[in-house]
């Protein structure tokens, strides 16, 4: 052990300003937070406190652990952020989507994994519920889903059918009492062991190739025939419940059917949602690691001096700053069309695939920079790096995004 | 029961500070600015007597420019009900300026509570509260720790070195809070929402005549950057020989 001080990163006042003699804030070059109103500044201070304060102290050991940490679960509800751009009436905050979307970048800032449990929870289980449901399922769930009484998870995805969900072989048939059996199963189900009710995708017709007889189902998973197991041996959004799905026989009443969800169009409804949130979220873990990253170039001292003097760690930070500012901008102005109702899925497809891409660039570069304790849990970077990549991959891969947006450009699909 | 709680708008005290080029005040270019974090917990002590519905009315005062109106709404996101901005184009340094304007606006308004955080981060005089309370002319417990309002009655904790003090005062009464008192809640984001719709008055702050200023600011000196002596038990006797004959501490 040396006794000494000065190298320390992480010690001294922290002032990141300062030790680079900047006059602007380093983490807003571009000044972005003046297009942000007060009260959307008053929220993502407000969950960013709550993520400073409760988030991060533990994240990295529930990571580690391997644990989703349901301890957050109450505070999240309390604080108001899940279903949080849905209507008053329902007990949600009622915000605009500019103020939603900064939720998920605070959340996100914290851990992949705590921002894909309010995801899932408002974006896929109480939108489908807000949007395909009848009034006696909204006033029944969507109160108790925003104090998180009750928790959701949403299951389209199967063993043999991720990019692919029109050829799901999940089956509800339907009874002559109009109740439904449903057989199938899923996987890679987020909050899925945690749930209490299940948003289950099923087919309703046989022979359906094309997947427009697909409907949704609200499934309470105390209903035999009905479990859930975790799946084991991530190394990627470890503090998540991410479980398989299996439904054997599983018998639901008539007024489990969401009645106005119809076709595959549904379920890419609310990836539409989860994904403009996501657009926001990666920004968020990808400010993170530029914060860690600045910090830990002022204050680690190499050859004698900060290595945040060195031309090629300068260069990491400045490509790092100029994505994030072109990720937050873009993601801004999704909001703001979403706000005006003019957003469109190609949109959602192009931000999700353009902010999900360059956030694991930078976590990766963040990791490099802070050398051997970038590989430590002590650490955000490698955290974050390791989440992004089921980010990548979850919500329609980057590939499947590139091809959305390939089709939307030239008017040719390749997925046929 | 009604309770005012006066808050200050105060830098985000992380980050090393510049001093203007007028050099008897701070650089506020670039600077975050929040609530007090002593004042937080004062709202919070309110809004806790809110809640056990001990207090039918909680309001705001906060003397400053108009940035305070972000702060005020703050504490309305937490749930106060109204809050009042005492305008100024600056906040003198004078607390006995900034108590009387305080003192005018609290003296009609039928408080039976008013709430100060112990002192402001960034100038730490802790004089304002307890000027108020000998304005106004009510009982004064400075920096508290604990808090029991009952009826018309009330008891409260300070920490003084090596003990505990237990204090009991009759209401209305003027308090400032110490660290310890509690943990103020987060805005939830409704209460963001409702905030807006919370009303929010400005009125000019009377600060009269100010007597005391501030002529110069000056940062601290730059510490000389440290110094590695050895490792291990090997470097003990030259530590120990330095920090007598070089540093003079032992
Ligand atoms: C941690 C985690 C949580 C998840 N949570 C949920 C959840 O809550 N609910 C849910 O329903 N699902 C969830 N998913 C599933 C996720 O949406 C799928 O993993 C994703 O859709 C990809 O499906 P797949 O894994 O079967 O990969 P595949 O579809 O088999 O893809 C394999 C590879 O082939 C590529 N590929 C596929 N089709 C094409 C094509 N036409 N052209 C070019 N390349 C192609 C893909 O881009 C990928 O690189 C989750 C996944 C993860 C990892």
């Amino acid at each position: 052990m040396t006794t000494c001080v000065s190298s320390t990163p992480g010690a001294g006042n922290g002032s990141v300003a300062v030790s680079f003699g900047m006059p602007t804030n380093p983490l807003d070059l571009c000044d972005i937070d003046s297009f942000l109103s007060e009260e959307e500044r008053a929220v993502r201070d407000s969950v960013r406190a709550f993520v400073d304060d409760r988030v991060l102290p533990i994240i990295g050991d529930a990571y580690v652990e391997g644990r989703f940490p349901k301890e957050l679960i109450a505070g999240m509800a309390e604080l108001g952020v899940l279903g949080a751009n849905l209507p008053e009436q329902y007990g949600c905050a009622g915000l605009n989507n500019v103020a939603y979307g900064l939720i998920m970048q605070e959340l996100e800032r914290g851990d992949s994994g705590i921002r894909s449990f309010a995801s899932v929870q408002g974006a896929l289980v109480m939108y489908p519920i807000f949007a395909f449901g009848s009034d006696e399922q909204k006033s029944r769930l969507l109160p108790s889903m925003a104090k998180a009484e009750t928790i959701g998870c949403f299951g389209l995805t199967e063993p043999d059918y991720g990019s692919n969900p029109a050829g799901m072989i999940t089956r509800a048939r339907e009874q002559a009492d109009g109740s439904w059996i449903i057989n199938g199963a899923k996987m890679w189900i987020t909050n899925g062991s945690t749930a209490h009710v299940a948003i289950i995708w099923a087919k309703t017709e046989d022979g359906d190739a094309d997947g427009h007889s697909i409907r949704g189902f609200v499934v309470p998973t105390s209903t035999p025939g009905f479990s859930a197991k975790n799946q084991k041996g991530k190394l990627s959004l470890r503090a998540s419940d991410t479980s398989e799905l299996s439904l054997q026989d599983v018998h639901v009443p008539a007024d489990a059917l969401l009645p106005r969800s119809g076709g595959l169009k549904s379920p890419l409804m609310c990836l539409t949602q989860a994904r403009y949130g996501i657009a926001w979220g990666a920004i968020g873990a990808a400010m993170y690691c530029f914060e860690e990253a600045l910090s830990y170039a002022g204050n680690r001292v190499m050859f004698g001096r900060a290595i945040g003097g060195f031309q090629l760690q300068q260069a990491r930070l400045a490509e790092m700053v100029t994505e994030i500012a072109k990720g937050r901008l873009l993601a801004l102005h999704l909001g703001r069309l979403k706000d005006a109702g003019r957003l469109t899925p190609q949109q959602v497809s192009l931000a999700k695939r353009n902010n999900v891409n360059v956030a694991c660039d930078i976590a990766r570069e963040a990791r490099r920079l802070l050398g051997g304790n970038g590989i430590l849990t002590e650490y955000g970077a490698m955290r974050h790096m390791e989440n992004l990549e089921s980010v990548y991959t979850y919500e329609g891969t980057h590939d499947i995004h590139t091809l959305i947006i390939g089709q939307a450009v030239t008017g040719l699909s390749a997925f046929e | 029961m009604k309770i005012a709680v006066c808050i200050k708008r105060v830098p985000d005290m992380d980050v090393r500070f510049k001093i203007a080029a007028i050099g008897n005040a701070v650089d506020e270019a670039g600077l975050k600015f929040d609530m007090n974090d002593f004042d937080s917990w004062a709202v919070e002590a309110a809004l806790q007597i809110k809640d056990r519905d001990a207090a039918t009315e909680v309001v705001i005062v906060s003397l400053g420019t108009d940035a305070v109106q972000e702060t005020i709404r703050k504490a309305l996101a937490m749930g106060a009900d109204r809050g009042v901005e005492l305008k100024t184009d600056h906040i003198p340094f004078d607390g006995l300026a900034i108590a009387r304007a305080l003192a005018a606006e609290l003296k009609d308004g039928g408080y039976d509570l008013v709430l100060f955080g112990k002192q402001s981060a960034d100038s730490s005089n802790g004089v304002v509260g307890a000027m108020v309370g000998e304005l106004l002319g009510l009982p004064l417990v400075t920096a508290i720790s604990k808090l029991e309002i009952s009826g018309q009655k009330g008891s409260a904790k300070r920490e003084i070195e090596g003990g505990q003090e237990f204090v009991e005062f009759p209401l209305p009464a003027v308090l400032t809070i110490d660290q310890g008192l509690n943990i103020a809640r987060y805005p939830a984001l409704k209460g963001i929402m409702a905030a807006k719709k919370k009303p929010l008055e400005v009125k000019p702050a009377q600060l009269g005549a100010q007597t005391v200023t501030v002529t110069q600011m000056e940062l601290p000196p730059e510490r000389a950057p440290g110094r590695i002596i050895g490792e291990g038990v090997a470097a003990v006797p030259e530590l120990v020989r330095l920090l007598q004959t070089e540093a003079k501490v032992l």
